[in-house]
């Protein structure tokens, strides 16, 4: 117990830091490395917390392939961040006033909450199965349509992505596979009479 | 000391908070913006774990793993649209995006 919560207040800390380090960081490279902290400390508490599945995937998906994604993105675009930097004072105390805000119902929510005396009882329990057997135990029956439902989104994602991302340069040869089929002796060889002594 | 449900619920609704925070602070930069919604879907995850293994139930670890899967799809759209539209318009600046008179 002392162990967790040592654990705990260690990843707590470090990704609180990590996030305040990603919205204040001058280099939107250093922003998105520190995401990549806060991703690795969450699934850390992820662990804490039994789900030992969803840490592996936030550290796969996110850090493997999001983090990476956005560390492209960063380093692709020739950007002035430190002209997209200003304002960044002048904005402070809105910004400020509508975070404390925020923060003081979620810690209202936080501490105020109760739980319904008619709540449905808890499904299986984790700890007899492991938790990635539990899951798909659960996901391949009760959420098979939500699952596939899932894959239909990264599905579009996949594709919206590559729609939005390719052009075709003007002036390349490639090739074209359905003229190269449909090309005919009579489109293709031209029959001349040439004169004799003449040429074309 | 026990950590309890409510120390992973007061931790993401302060990661909540910083990311809303940096989506204003960042008003201009709109890679920022999109690291600030991700860090609050992370929030949003790590309270649906919290609830799902304080009260023995799968269910929540199941909703974050498909707000997971939309956070992905979510994040390479965006750049993906980030990307286009910076070969279009030489410029990412919030300030900027204004092709739809808005």
């Amino acid at each position: 117990m002392v162990a967790q919560a040592f654990f705990f207040w260690i990843f707590a800390t470090v990704l609180v830091a990590s996030g305040l380090a990603v919205i204040l960081a001058r280099n939107p490279v250093h922003s998105v490395l520190f995401l990549i902290l806060a991703f690795v400390n969450a699934s850390g508490l992820f662990v804490l917390m039994g789900a030992e599945f969803l840490a592996m995937i936030l550290i796969i998906v996110y850090v493997g392939a999001v983090a990476v994604l956005f560390l492209f993105v960063v380093m692709l675009l020739d950007v002035d961040f430190a002209q997209l930097k200003q304002g960044f004072v002048q904005y402070l105390p809105i910004g400020g006033l509508i975070s404390i805000c925020v923060g003081l119902e979620l810690w209202y929510v936080t501490a105020g909450w109760t739980r319904s005396p008619h709540a449905a009882p808890a499904a299986a329990p984790t700890a007899l199965v492991g938790n990635t057997k539990a899951l798909g135990l659960v996901i391949y029956t009760h959420y098979a349509y939500f699952f596939e439902a899932a894959g239909l989104i990264l599905l579009t994602a996949m594709i919206g992505a590559i729609v939005l991302t390719l052009r075709h340069k003007v002036g390349v040869k490639r090739q074209d596979i359905s003229a190269q089929v449909a090309r005919t002796p009579a489109t293709a060889v031209e029959l001349r009479k040439v004169a004799s002594r003449a040429g074309l | 000391m026990i950590i309890g449900l409510t120390d992973y619920l007061s931790l993401a609704a302060i990661l909540f908070t910083i990311g809303m925070a940096g989506i204003i602070l960042n008003h201009k930069n709109i890679i920022i913006i999109l690291m600030s919604v991700e860090l609050i879907l992370l929030s949003v995850n790590i309270n649906l774990v919290a609830f799902s293994t304080f009260s023995g139930d799968l269910t929540g670890q199941v909703f974050a793993l498909f707000i997971l899967t939309v956070a992905a799809a979510e994040a390479a759209i965006g750049l993906a649209i980030l990307v286009a539209y910076y070969r279009n318009r030489g410029s990412i600046a919030v300030a900027d995006i204004n092709a739809l008179k808005g």
